[in-house]
């Protein structure tokens, strides 16, 4: 009897919800190919959808980019943008990594005006934040300091306060812990 | 062997026997190798219609196909058709002839990056940096253009590379690109899934796109909708997947769809979108689409699945594969068709109270419609109709009736007025036995024109059909319902004299001005030998009805 294991439609749900609502890292295999890049970020605007930050780099393998790119999934469905994203021919392979499992960091360089009175509390900062001072200058410092977003973040707030010239961030890069 | 040479070895491998082009400085080489080549070139006189024809050539044969363009203007030209064939998922192969290598990013004469301006609009594309490439480029750009969900494919070759000198050697292995491999086989546990949704469903509704007459899978969509009483819809693009003489039709859906149609979908509690995409011509405002209804979704193209509307039972695969799974799933179920009784009353009650219909025109009047239908009845409602874009591609949509899938050619995404006459001779190209005809609009036929010139000076006796009401009727239709009357930019005037103009490229020009006349002046059209055109005045002042206004819910329909 084919009723009885029968689907009854008030039954049917769609997938999950479209908006995740957390920041995203998306970690992007891509053909090593002049224009590629073009071709996702051309992707990204043409959709709408914005990027927070950006890195490409080369991999262990010569022919294979990787970009790593974060979004964020409380404005822009994750699940349209990766399958957007697969459709580009140069596109090997796509992980939206998962913050439990994922060691992401950034870089940032900091230019900071560092007068002689308040130079020792930002050498200060920079080793509770365990940066380094890379430039030394008698009215500006540049202070190096990896670490995840909020880390950086946190650092740059510390900063800030104390005349913060320039800065540069290089944007998340990020990989899978474990073996696979 | 010279690279160009072997182009059209890779070609003739391909199996391309049509190509619709015109050279220029940059492909000269191309053109060089062209006169030994093994195929016919048609010389098309804008390189925007030799687009739309390969567009043409592609939905009659199913075949993929091909337009050459040269570098800078020459490319430029080609991005309206290559955008349309990636809206209207058309497999075609463009080939654009490059500044030399060394005149790359100096600004050099005819120099146009066409790589980067049509990447957002391709499905893929490739610039060619060693001669060596070429080849193995071509069969690249046929994989992609015809697997998975087909589209534009983008080639660019510089002219010093067209020149040199390669070692040939012919592929005989299939492309494997390890970035693109198309899910094609369907999820049975899905597919189990969709056919017990559909035993239990009490209003269910196909709604079929354009993925059905592209995957060819017309006769596989006839019998998953003969499995039990479903009705079956299409969208502009689906016309012809499924007869539209057959009982469980329930006509076109979408703007200027059928009111049952549209109901039906207002009312559905599943609806089984195969090959389509919600788009918005379809689902008018989305927070109201079919309020009631699950969505089974079948299509090659995971990003469209829940783009527009989050399906239920997503379905990743060729139709032409998927819908015979599912037919057979669902036959074991044994379902009793007599669940759907209800459905039916309430969709023939639709069915009597909202016919298409039209008021009948006034004495001599020729309606627009009418002559659509006179059109189906004299060329025994199986001629391949190519239309431009506008009122008169909604009435020959509403009232060609189409049976037969690759029958029905228009431009429904990207909405390419200029898009009919190329197109219908890329048709007539591709299927020289069939009756092809061109239904078009004062307003899209001369944006195109020129092509008459093609048509006669290669001998492709495509026929003309114009519904010639002074206007662009579509805006002016708009401009009257929802911009208070304010007329602009609509008034065509007496500009040019079709009859004489056709004429002048040495095809028949006829003009019909009486109702009287029109069956007579359409045979005469059909039978003339060669290109013609008949200049149908019809009722200038006419509305595209039923209606659903922009943004609004099915279930507002007008008219």
């Amino acid at each position: 009897m084919a009723s009885t294991d029968m689907v009854r439609l008030e039954d049917l749900h769609t997938g999950n919800s479209r908006l995740s609502g957390r920041k995203h890292v998306l970690s992007i295999m891509v053909e090593n190919r002049a224009g590629v890049l073009a071709r996702v970020a051309g992707l990204f605007s043409r959709r709408g959808f914005n990027i927070d930050t950006l890195a490409v780099g080369p991999t262990e393998d010569p022919e294979v980019s990787r970009i790593t790119l974060t979004i964020d999934g409380a404005v822009h469905p994750i699940d349209q943008v990766t399958k957007q994203l697969h459709k580009l021919i140069n596109v090997l392979k796509i992980r939206d990594m998962e913050p439990d499992e994922t060691v992401a960091r950034e870089m940032a360089l900091f230019k900071v005006s560092a007068a002689v009175e308040n130079r020792a509390e930002i050498v200060q900062f920079a080793e509770i934040f365990r940066a380094k001072i890379v430039d030394v200058s008698r009215r500006a410092l540049i202070v190096e300091v990896t670490g995840s977003h909020d880390k950086i973040e946190a650092f740059e707030s510390m900063l800030r306060p104390h005349g913060l010239l320039e800065m540069v961030r290089t944007g998340e890069v990020a990989l899978a812990r474990g073996g696979d | 062997m010279r690279a160009a040479d072997a182009l059209f070895k890779s070609l003739e491998v391909e199996g391309v026997d049509h190509i619709f082009g015109i050279p220029g400085g940059a492909n000269l080489p191309t053109y060089d190798a062209l006169v030994d080549a093994d195929l016919r070139h048609v010389q098309a006189r804008h390189e925007q219609a030799a687009g739309h024809a390969a567009e043409g050539y592609a939905h009659a044969s199913g075949k993929v196909g091909v337009a050459f363009g040269t570098s800078g203007p020459g490319a430029t030209n080609l991005v309206t058709a290559i955008a349309d064939a990636m809206m209207d998922s058309v497999p075609t192969v463009f080939i654009t002839g490059q500044v030399r290598t060394d005149l790359i990013g100096t600004d050099g004469f005819q120099e146009a990056d066409i790589v980067g301006i049509t990447m957002p609009i391709v499905k893929h594309s490739l610039l060619c940096t060693e001669p060596e490439h070429i080849p193995e480029y071509v069969h690249e750009a046929f994989h992609i253009a015809s697997t998975g969900r087909p589209g534009p494919v983008l080639v660019d070759i510089p002219q010093d590379l067209a020149r040199a000198e390669i070692d040939y050697q012919e592929r005989t292995e299939p492309v494997d690109l390890s970035g693109y491999k198309p899910t094609v086989e369907g999820n049975l546990k899905q597919i189990r899934l969709a056919a017990k949704a559909m035993a239990n469903a009490r209003r269910p509704v196909i709604y079929s796109g354009g993925g059905v007459n592209l995957g060819d899978a017309s006769a596989e969509l006839r019998e998953l909708c003969a499995s039990d009483k479903f009705p079956v819809t299409s969208t502009l693009m689906g016309l012809g997947c499924f007869p539209a003489d057959d009982e469980q039709w329930l006509g076109m859906l979408g703007m200027h769809g059928t009111r049952t149609a549209n109901y039906a979908m207002d009312e559905a509690d599943l609806i089984i979108a195969i090959g389509a995409r919600f788009d918005d011509r379809i689902t008018g405002k989305l927070s109201e689409f079919a309020p009631s209804a699950k969505f089974i979704h079948i299509d090659i193209d995971p990003a469209e699945i829940s783009k527009n509307v989050p399906a239920h039972i997503p379905i990743v695969g060729d139709v032409k594969l998927v819908l015979p799974k599912l037919t057979r799933e669902y036959q074991t179920l044994q379902t009793d068709s007599s669940r759907l009784d209800g459905w039916w009353s309430r969709i023939k009650a639709w069915q009597g109270e909202y016919p298409l219909t039209y008021e009948p025109g006034g004495p001599g009047e020729i309606k627009p419609q009418l002559m659509v239908q006179k059109l189906h009845e004299l060329t025994g409602g199986d001629a391949i109709v190519a239309s431009d874009v506008g009122q008169h591609q909604m009435w020959a949509a509403q009232y060609y009736g189409f049976n037969q899938p690759r029958r029905w050619i228009n431009s429904g995404g990207l909405g390419t007025m200029g898009f009919g006459l190329p197109a219908a001779i890329g048709a007539k190209v591709a299927r020289p036995d069939d009756q092809v005809i061109c239904i078009s609009g004062d307003g899209s036929l001369i944006m195109n024109i020129q092509e008459m010139a093609t048509a006669v000076n290669e001998e492709v006796p495509v026929k003309v059909f114009l519904m010639n009401n002074g206007f662009m009727g579509m805006v002016r239709q708009w401009q009257e319902l929802f911009w208070s009357e304010r007329y602009s930019g609509v008034e065509n005037g007496p500009s040019p004299d079709w009859v004489k103009l056709t004429e002048a490229f040495g095809a028949q020009g006829l003009r019909c001005e009486d109702s009287a006349d029109l069956e007579e002046m359409i045979v005469a059209t059909l039978d003339a030998d060669g290109p013609a055109l008949l200049d149908v005045r019809v009722s200038p002042r006419e509305n595209c009805y039923p209606m659903i206004p922009a943004g609004n819910a099915a279930r507002d329909m007008v008219g």
